[in-house]
């Protein structure tokens, strides 16, 4: 009965999301106030009804409902709490109903802090929002009905994906489709701003907040994601340039472009049709993100729908989206007019070549990603892009990003000099030479990689430092007076360069060795002695364990004690690798337990992985000082702004 | 195609290490390329795995190989040559950069080269205009921008 009403909620929010795609955007187009205001009602409706959907489909889980297929295909009654819960965006239909719950979110959040919208764009942005909402909520009616019955009940269910039950991958969905969902916040804004034909800097303040909110979620999401991968594949791999990484990946650098590029918009009155096309293809690139998941069209790790039919249809979703709205862009786009003059040395020129820097990253991955399909369908060949391709055509553009960010980051809007520039960064840029010659020597004999990634993580945090330190003019007690977007800039840059730092250390200094390991005799790997004290056989509350204690110690010192796991789930019967991880500043022993040899021995890998760490501690560092930023005084004052307004608004109806 | 689906299975059921102690070569410097052209080499019936991470048995098929051709004295291209001429060009994670494939490589630089001289013909002209012809705002519009900005 729960799982109808459900069904029905959703099949109502379709109905309402409908209204809403209509509604406001005949009334602005008419000038009719009443029309107009449906907007507001309506999201909050869509919102409230796909929510019941949603709780509906939890309702399902958490009391291991298998009368709905669902249910029955991806839960069992011995999984724990938490994994029935995450269960119910462990698969497809489940997942696109987490990404129209986000996105009417989205729509319903716009409604109520919108106060202090002008009611047409309003209307207009809702308007929009409702009609992504009308394409995915029909994807899910007609294609993905998550509320399907089974005709016999079964007793028990098949389980989820052991490697899917973790805490680390429970919460990667969400945070990625808050993220990639939230773009289309965006993406409304942009379309909503060229069906006015005006981009302003009050339109790039509303934007901005969203954009970053959405930057934010997909920074956490990747990193989680990548994080997991490190702990649970059992090599410590942190990215594997998948179809599906690549898929949050382009997203992200656009985000982050698009954050950069609508500075310049609020600030300075330029780069206003470029931040329009970035906001349409941030959230383009999201729904080909989307299509590439959910429609199984590249195979790999995550994709576990592979339905023709959803893949036509969202592939349907994506060209009326974004067809439409570049043809709306080439028709409006000369409408807007940039305002600002600046010299070719500036804050804006800085921007524009992130913007080329980030966009053309983007591009890469895109090109990449889809190659072996474009390759297969045209030419007929099979053929794999992976990591290598990647790593060597990617890298360069994020080392140019990084060499010009500190310089970026310091140049005055309008006309910045050279040699006034170079005076307070010049030490900085001394001292990150520095710093990378002493990683040189200390770790000589490893790639060149080690030195380009120490040297650039050093010019970005010591540059930051002379910024800030600049900033607050030479002076302690003024640091802290800095406006939050100042810090937010700062630590965000700050992670960036503590993320390149983790990667190029990483993968310059990695140790790997692999050995038949005796039951309490030690061996070496690097300066660490390693020793399998015992393996025994445990039980879990679904699965089986093969565990053993191993001993780290250096010099005759014990580092610690810890438990490399193998893992069969019986239900699902599939094994999977729980690695120990002896975590530290400056990296992880990384111990994982292989099988049992005839003569009772055990294979053992050990890997140490200098700076593993900084790659996620960089990555919250970015999304830290995006909620920095995000939490400045300007984007507060706003809702000041919107309850005076409010309290007016009562004033005149009493 | 059957083998290889029950190879897949097996690789599947039981939970080996990828790249197995005995297969690791006694001289340091051999293993260490083996290992380098392991990163370039695709398991053909894995999802998107590289032979080192992955478990199947082709997997394991394809490090054996690497290994006996390195100890063989080949170089690390001949070694790579060798396995796409058994397995195809599928195996290769970095695709020969001849051919149609020049697109996948070339595509992201030109446009890059393309966007650097955009950009710059694009600040240049800006730095030209003195007095951009822009609409000018409403005095209501204009009272609200001022009140954002200053709030």
């Amino acid at each position: 009965m729960i799982a109808e009403l459900g069904h029905f909620a959703l099949i109502l929010a379709f109905f309402v999301a409908a209204i809403q795609s209509i509604v406001p955007l005949l009334g602005a187009q008419k000038n009719w106030m009443g029309w107009m205001a449906v907007g507001q009602p309506a999201a909050t409706a869509q919102f409230l009804l796909i929510a019941i959907a949603f709780a509906a489909l939890t309702h399902a889980f958490v009391t291991s409902d298998f009368s709905v297929a669902l249910v029955y295909e991806n839960s069992h009654t011995d999984k724990p709490m938490l994994y029935k819960i995450s269960g119910v965006w462990g698969n497809h239909e489940g997942s696109m109903l987490l990404w129209v719950l986000i996105l009417s979110l989205f729509g319903a959040a716009a409604a109520w802090f919108g106060g202090n919208l002008p009611p047409r764009l309003k209307a207009r942005v809702l308007s929009i929002q409702g009609l992504i909402g009308v394409a995915f909520l029909a994807f899910i009616l007609f294609t993905s009905n998550p509320f399907t019955r089974m005709a016999d009940v079964a007793m028990n269910g098949r389980g989820l994906n052991p490697l899917l039950q973790d805490p680390g991958l429970a919460f990667h969905p969400p945070f990625l489709y808050l993220g990639y969902v939230g773009l289309s916040m965006s993406f409304s804004f942009a379309l909503a701003a060229l069906i006015e034909g005006r981009v302003d800097a009050a339109w790039a303040r509303w934007v901005r907040p969203w954009t970053l909110a959405a930057w934010i979620f997909l920074t956490i999401g990747i990193a989680l994601g990548s994080w997991w991968a490190y702990y649970e594949l059992g090599w410590g791999g942190f990215w594997f340039w998948d179809p599906v990484e690549n898929a949050s990946f382009m997203p992200w650098l656009l985000a982050a472009a698009l954050l950069h590029s609508a500075i310049v918009v609020e600030k300075r009155e330029a780069l206003k049709s470029w931040t329009i096309l970035l906001a349409i293809l941030a959230f383009g690139f999201s729904l080909i993100g989307t299509f590439i998941v959910r429609s199984g069209v590249i195979t790999s790790v995550h994709s576990f729908a592979n339905d023709p039919e959803r893949g036509v249809f969202i592939l349907a979703i994506l060209a009326v989206f974004v067809g439409g709205a570049l043809c709306l862009y080439a028709v409006r786009a000369s409408a807007m007019q940039a305002r600002g003059v600046f010299s070719l040395f500036s804050r804006e020129s800085a921007l524009v070549l992130n913007n080329i820097l980030l966009a053309v990253g983007a591009l890469v991955v895109f090109v990449g990603t889809i190659w072996p399909l474009v390759a297969e369908m045209f030419w007929d060949r099979k053929l794999s892009v992976g990591a290598p391709f990647f790593n060597k055509s990617f890298t360069p553009f994020i080392v140019a990003l990084a060499l010009i960010l500190p310089v970026g980051a310091f140049v005055p809007w309008k006309r910045g000099r050279l040699d006034r520039l170079m005076r307070p960064l010049l030490p900085a840029f001394g001292l990150a030479l520095v710093i990378a010659g002493l990683v040189w020597t200390v770790w000589s004999g490893r790639t060149i990689m080690a030195l380009i990634a120490s040297f650039l993580g050093a010019w970005i945090i010591l540059g930051v430092l002379a910024e800030l330190w600049q900033r607050a003019g030479r002076r302690v007690s003024r640091l802290r007076r800095l406006p939050r977007a100042d810090w937010g800039k700062a630590v965000a840059h700050a992670g960036f360069g503590v993320t390149i730092i983790g990667v190029g250390l990483l993968l310059a200094g990695q140790v790997e060795d692999i050995r038949v390991a005796k039951i309490g005799q030690p061996f070496d790997v690097g300066q660490y002695q390693i020793t399998l004290e015992n393996v025994e056989q445990t039980e879990g509350p679904n699965y089986t364990s093969t565990m053993g204690l191993m001993r780290i110690s250096r010099g005759g010192d014990l580092i610690g004690m810890v438990h490399p796991e193998k893992r069969i789930y019986p239900v699902e019967g599939m094994p999977t690798t729980e690695a120990a991880i002896k975590s530290g500043f400056f990296g992880d022993i990384y111990l994982v337990i292989g099988d049992q040899q005839a003569n009772g021995d055990w294979a053992v890998r050990t890997y140490l992985k200098p700076f593993a760490d900084w790659i996620w501690g960089g990555a919250l560092l970015m999304a830290l000082g995006g909620a920095l930023s995000l939490s400045d005084r300007r984007y507060r004052v706003s809702a000041v702004g919107r309850k005076r307004a409010g309290a007016r608004k009562t004033l005149v109806r009493e | 195609m059957r083998a290889l689906v029950f190879i897949f299975l097996m690789a599947l059921s039981s939970p080996a290490l990828a790249v197995l102690p005995d297969e690791v070569l006694h001289d340091p410097s051999l293993e260490a390329r083996a290992r380098q052209i392991s990163q370039l080499l695709r398991c053909p019936v894995c999802q998107g795995e590289n032979i080192d991470d992955s478990n199947a048995g082709v997997a394991r098929d394809l490090r054996l190989m690497v290994r006996a051709r390195v100890l063989a004295g080949d170089s690390n291209q001949e070694v790579l040559d060798y396995i796409s001429a058994r397995y195809g060009e599928y195996v290769l994670f970095s695709p020969q950069a001849r051919g149609i494939n020049l697109v996948l490589y070339l595509t992201a630089p030109i446009i890059f080269v393309i966007s650097l001289l955009g950009a710059f013909f694009y600040l240049r002209r800006r730095r030209g205009e003195a007095h951009p012809g822009a609409s000018e705002l409403s005095a209501a519009e204009r009272a609200r921008l001022k009140a954002l900005l200053e709030d």
